[in-house]
């Protein structure tokens, strides 16, 4: 929808703009949430497509994503065949509620800065133990794990000023075996519950995303059986940590949280410690 | 092209978009008015485009970054000129639309989709909503078949004839509400409120009207004093009179609190974000049973019976009360009784065109209103009456409207444009966003049934009560559903005992309006329910039960009075469609799809009258045009009924030629006498049988015309396409024309006799209980709709009346919190089923001919929505054991539901307001 507070554009930003960052500005990337809402309160877009990041570097560390990065170039990125993820990302495209056509705006940094909790780039990007980095309105830049960059609903890690630059996937997640579980209250609508188990030749991964408030992750050196993974599940997902809202009641989602954590147990079973 | 310009549709535009301009608004400007505003928000997919050749929500775009760029919207996507593109042939060949303003949109994502994502459908389109159609019309069209028969000569009656404005509505080239150009067009916004019940007392417009662009502003104090409803009826005396254009107490979080005409949409918002308000809070009540109870803030005080509000001091807005037989005593005969509380929730029409209008002052100062309307004559009459201006000084029509559902039988928006035009003299826009939709409009009356049945061992209902409380919210608005839901609900059982009690109350909440089914959807929800649970306490077959007490051809139909009234059995198809539903269901397969999941079936039926009460006029006239063809003029509007198609084929069988030598006009006060309204299902069987008339009429003008030339006596003359057939003579109607002879014939339709017509929809479900996922393995529906005047497009309303059902009965919600602002104001939060929501469903029709309807025709549009979630919940119940006595069935509840081993209510949770 057309923002009508907007007064400006910059179209072209350098890291100097970001300095100048002030209330009211906004970083626009594939900006299909931003354009999606009345934004009254802002007066101006900084674009960060201006940049002009490559979407995708891989080399042997494993794989930068840009910020800018549509879920359109994730989706489509030929991935080297030691890197088994290349499924896991398209079910996660998959997850989001918008189409195939937002994916062709929609970038995975904004998925991740929206922060909402059925985001399914903060799950892909969490599962994988990605790393997120960060530049500084002081021209700098930190690095935060992409399981901690979501704080709450609609809450990160981000300073007034500060942008998330890119998510880097290291080599060693990449080349995990994966399970994926997701469920929604209709057949392809938004998830209330999504779950990656990520297994490595030496530990085991188990992230949860969408039923909670922010991505819950648990790690063991092997995978635990079925029970045993949901009572760890349990024991570390209070009811408070429980998202509510229209796409599904915190009773269920826990419900759905455990069986899926069973699930993921028994996919991945073979590739235990037994 | 330069690089600061946007190429569309092969032509460069150097218009420079506004810096938080998106494209969507940006194509309109330019005149490419088949990007459509369904969402503005990205979920819908009526704007989508293509950028470079891929396709993007152009309402999602910002416009800035097009420059340098190419687009296609569906005006270009053809790509030789005059020559349609494939998937634009393949939706008129499927005839994969019903009102199209979803269509230019869904034609742009299916021209896009590679193979791979044809092979999943649900998913490759998750990202456009049809609200009309059900989706099988368009999954047909993606995969090639043609259902559209060629127009030709021959009986017209029962052909697959296609819709007259198929192909503007693939090209884009159909007009709706605001695809109009009108110079020097201002813009109007509204402040709503953000408490649920205040008294206003200040208003500061100072600083809105300091902004640049602001024209007006119109406060309470602007407003005529006048009560009046939004809600439109042939007699305005069926609602309460209970509303002021705008009012000095607001009654509701979204309530219209003043408007702001600018020059711009930007200057307007600008506008109301400068207004102060000073409000005093008042208390607020949002249940229907606390509003009843002593010592409830009242919504109206000071009204009463003048403003016909049943009880204003205990916020009835009206109530029915009546009993036939002595309830007690049948209950008291019974073997087995069934006791139990139904709950429908409040769901929205989402049509995809939100409410929107343009007035201006024609050249002879005449008031002319475009609007999006299912009643542009009332709108007219409502018009004249709030602004005192004689009928013959106001004009209403309609564009193509896209999609109404019952909500367009309202005047939201007109009086307010009427209201800035008539004081400013300039034309004015108002065009409601989808938020608006969600949170100011109307939606379906929450109701509450609380259901006693009995019957004999035998399976002989002996008695029925029902206490129907539905929640009208601020404004008593179609207060007056409460009738119609009490009504043939229960008149389509033969029962010696009936007792029924009935209110519509106000409460702090949004209006409930007319929707879909009026009324009836929850009180069959109810007795369905019930018949089902009854049958099995009983060990009957709930087909045979019903079979056993349904009126038969010639009962008499008695709700809870025995008072006279003019609705009659004009032909009965309720045991056809019972058998037809009952075999499908036999031949299904019933195979779990997998280990674990609980399968079962189930039915209910519904019987509605084919025309509302208190009268429902048409007018149509036909004319022979000076080439031989015809002009035929109706009132009724089309907003993806069909009717268009139907007036057509049912003038051009009286006339003995084919639909195309039919030209049609409508929705329009200019251009016939009357019509009260597209509404009510009586586009068909009202207007229908006014054009039949006036064909009729035609038709012995112009036989005794053609005798005359021919001298040879009328019996010897007949039509015959083109022309009169006298004895060996073809006389070309054009001929007959010529020399100014201006033969024309106007029919009317009073609306009364009324008949009735009957739906029964069947499922087999399969429930999974570790996920609540309910799958629908089966859906069967058969209707009575008398004889079938376009089986394709019946077929097409009976699909999108179970999907719209299906939507409301499994995933539509409307929550309000607790100050009873509605918080689901989008279709991210407000699902709406998609493509891969819903199941294809069998249509059967019987095979009746109504003594009352066009040429045997019955009324065929709100009615499938009504049995259909009292049969899923009666299949779910077969598949787990469980009574479900409150919609939606969403999985979450059915999940938790069956671990509890009984049904739990829906969570009340932050978000979610518990009287909801």
């Amino acid at each position: 929808m057309d923002l009508h507070t907007i007064t400006s554009v910059i179209e072209a930003p350098t890291r100097a703009a970001q300095a100048a960052w002030q209330p009211g500005d906004a970083w626009l990337a594939g900006g299909t949430w931003l354009f999606s809402e009345p934004q009254p309160h802002l007066r101006r877009l900084v674009d960060l497509t201006g940049f002009g990041w490559a979407p995708l570097r891989a080399d042997e560390t494993g794989l930068e994503i840009a910020a800018t990065c549509t879920l359109a170039q994730l989706y489509a990125a030929p991935l080297p065949p030691h890197w088994p993820a290349g499924p896991l990302i398209r079910d996660c495209c998959h997850a989001l509620l918008g189409s195939f056509k937002v994916w062709n705006e929609a970038t995975v940094g904004g998925n991740l800065c929206l922060s909402l909790p059925p985001g399914p780039m903060i799950s892909l990007t969490a599962a994988l133990d990605g790393v997120c980095t960060i530049w500084t309105p002081d021209g700098g830049h930190r690095h935060v794990a992409a399981a901690e960059f979501v704080t709450g609903p609609r809450g990160n890690v981000l300073a007034p000023g500060e942008l998330l630059r890119s998510v880097t996937l290291p080599d060693r997640a990449l080349r995990a075996t994966t399970a994926f579980r997701q469920i929604s209250l209709t057949p392809h609508g938004r998830s209330a519950a999504l779950l990656i188990g990520a297994f490595t030749p030496d530990s085991f991964t188990l992230t949860v995303t969408a039923s909670t408030v922010r991505p819950i992750q648990l790690r063991f050196p092997t995978v635990p059986g079925p029970a045993a993974l949901a009572a760890a599940v349990d024991r570390a997902i209070g009811p408070p940590l429980y998202y509510d809202d229209v796409h599904g009641s915190p009773a269920w989602r826990r419900h759905m949280t455990l069986r899926f954590a069973e699930e993921i147990s028994r996919e991945l079973d073979g590739h235990g410690a037994a | 092209m330069t690089p600061r310009s946007i190429e569309v549709n092969a032509r460069s535009f150097t218009a420079q978009p506004r810096p938080g301009q998106c494209l969507r608004t940006y194509l309109r400007e330019l005149g490419w008015h088949g990007v459509k505003k369904g969402c503005d928000a990205g979920d819908c997919g009526a704007c989508t485009v293509h950028l470079d050749g891929v396709p993007v929500h152009s309402c999602l775009l910002p416009a800035y970054r097009a420059l340098g760029h190419r687009v296609t919207t569906i005006e270009g996507l053809a790509p030789d000129v005059g020559e349609p593109h494939p998937v634009q042939r393949a939706f008129l060949g499927a005839q994969g639309f019903q009102c199209g303003f979803c269509t230019a949109g869904m034609i742009m994502t299916v021209a896009a989709l590679d193979a791979e994502q044809r092979q999943d459908l649900g998913r490759a389109l998750k990202g456009n909503l049809c609200r009309c159609t059900g989706y099988r019309a368009i999954e047909d069209a993606v995969n090639g078949l043609t259902h559209v028969e060629h127009s030709g000569p021959g009986d017209q009656v029962g052909r697959n004839l296609p819709a007259p404005a198929g192909p503007q509505v693939v090209t884009g080239a159909a007009r709706f509400t605001l695809d109009a150009a009108v110079d020097g067009l201002t813009h109007l916004k509204l402040l709503r409120s953000p408490y649920a019940h205040a008294r206003i007392t200040a208003i500061d417009t100072s600083a809105a009207v300091a902004v640049p662009g602001v024209l007006a502003v119109f406060t309470h104090e602007d407003a005529p004093e006048k009560l009046y409803s939004t809600a439109r009826h042939e007699d305005p005396h069926d609602d309460p009179a209970d509303t002021r254009l705008f009012d000095d107490v607001v009654r509701f979080v979204g309530q219209r609190v003043a408007a702001v005409l600018a020059d711009s949409v930007a200057a307007a918002e600008e506008g109301c974000r400068r207004l102060v308000v000073d409000y005093e809070v008042l208390p607020a009540v949002f249940d229907p049973e606390e509003a009843m109870a002593p010592g409830a803030p009242t919504l109206h005080p000071g009204k009463g019976a003048e403003q016909r509000i049943a009880a204003a001091e205990r916020n009835i807005a009206v109530e029915v009360h009546g009993e036939v037989g002595d309830v007690e005593a049948g209950f008291a005969a019974a073997d087995a009784v069934y006791e139990h509380t139904f709950v429908s929730h409040r769901v929205q029409h989402a049509h995809l065109e939100t409410h929107a209008s343009i007035s201006r002052l024609d050249e002879t100062g005449r008031l002319d209103v475009r609007t999006s309307s299912q009643v542009p004559f009332l709108t007219r009459g409502a018009l004249c009456d709030l602004f005192d201006r004689p009928e013959p000084t106001v004009r209403v029509h309609c564009g193509r409207v896209g999609g109404g559902f019952g909500a367009k039988q309202e005047m939201l928006t007109e009086d307010l444009v009427a209201l800035a035009t008539l004081r400013t003299g300039r034309p004015v826009q108002l065009e409601f966003t989808r938020q608006e939709q969600f949170t100011a409009t109307t939606t379906r009356h929450p109701t509450t049934v609380q259901i006693k049945v009995g019957a004999r061992r035998d399976g002989t209902l002996t008695a029925m009560r029902l206490r129907v409380v539905s929640n009208t919210g601020a404004y008593g608005n179609h207060a007056a559903a409460m009738f119609h839901s009490c009504h043939e609900a229960v008149s389509v059982y033969r029962c010696p005992n009936k007792k029924v009690d009935g209110y519509a109350v106000y409460t702090n909440t949004m209006p409930a309006g007319a929707y879909r089914g009026y009324g009836l959807s929850q009180t069959i929800f109810a007795v369905e329910s019930a018949m089902d649970e009854l049958a099995r306490a009983l060990g009957i077959d709930p087909t045979a039960f019903r079979q056993r007490n349904v009126i038969g051809p010639t009962d008499p139909m008695i709700a809870h009075s025995t008072e006279p009234e003019d609705v009659e059995i004009g032909s009965y198809g309720l045991d056809q469609c019972l058998a037809l539903v009952d075999a499908a269901l036999h031949r299904g397969d019933r195979t779990a799809p997998g280990p674990g999941w609980l399968v079962g079936q189930g039915i209910a039926l519904a019987m509605i009258d084919t025309v509302p009460p208190h009268g429902h006029r048409s007018r149509a006239r036909i004319s022979l045009r000076a080439d031989g063809g015809y002009e035929l003029a109706v009132g009724t509007a089309e907003f993806g009924n069909g009717t268009s198609t139907v007036h057509r084929q049912l003038a051009a069988s009286v006339l003995g030629t084919s639909v195309d030598r039919i030209r049609l006009r409508q929705a329009d006060t200019d251009v016939v006498a009357y019509d009260t309204g597209a509404f009510g299902s009586t586009g068909i069987v009202v207007a229908g049988l006014a054009a039949t008339r006036a064909a009729q009429a035609l038709r012995d003008q112009l036989i005794v015309a053609a005798a005359a030339r021919t001298n040879l006596d009328p019996s010897a003359c007949e039509l015959d396409g083109d022309a009169v057939r006298c004895g060996g003579v073809r006389l070309p109607l054009a001929d007959l024309a010529q020399g100014g002879w201006e033969a024309a014939g106007e029919g009317a339709c009073d609306g009364t006799p009324r008949s009735v017509a009957f739906n029964v929809h069947g499922f087999r479900v399969a429930v999974h209980p570790g996920t609540g996922e309910i799958r629908i393995m089966q859906s069967v529906h058969a209707a009575d709709a008398g004889r079938v005047v376009n089986p394709m497009q019946c077929r097409g309303q009976v699909e999108g009346g179970v999907a719209q059902a299906l939507g409301a009965a499994m995933y539509e919600s409307m929550v309000l919190d607790e100050t009873g602002r509605v918080t689901t104001e989008t279709f991210r939060n407000y699902h709406v089923p998609a493509f891969g929501d819903v199941p294809r469903t069998e249509v059967h029709f019987a095979d009746t001919v109504d003594r009352l309807g066009p040429l045997g025709a019955k009324s065929m549009s709100e009615s499938p929505f009504n049995p259909v979630a009292p049969a899923l919940a009666n299949a779910v119940r077969d598949a787990t054991g469980i009574r479900f006595g409150t919609l939606p069935l969403s999985r979450d509840r059915v999940c938790l539901s069956l671990a509890a081993g009984a049904e739990v209510p829906p969570a009340h949770t932050a978000g979610r307001h518990p009287h909801e």
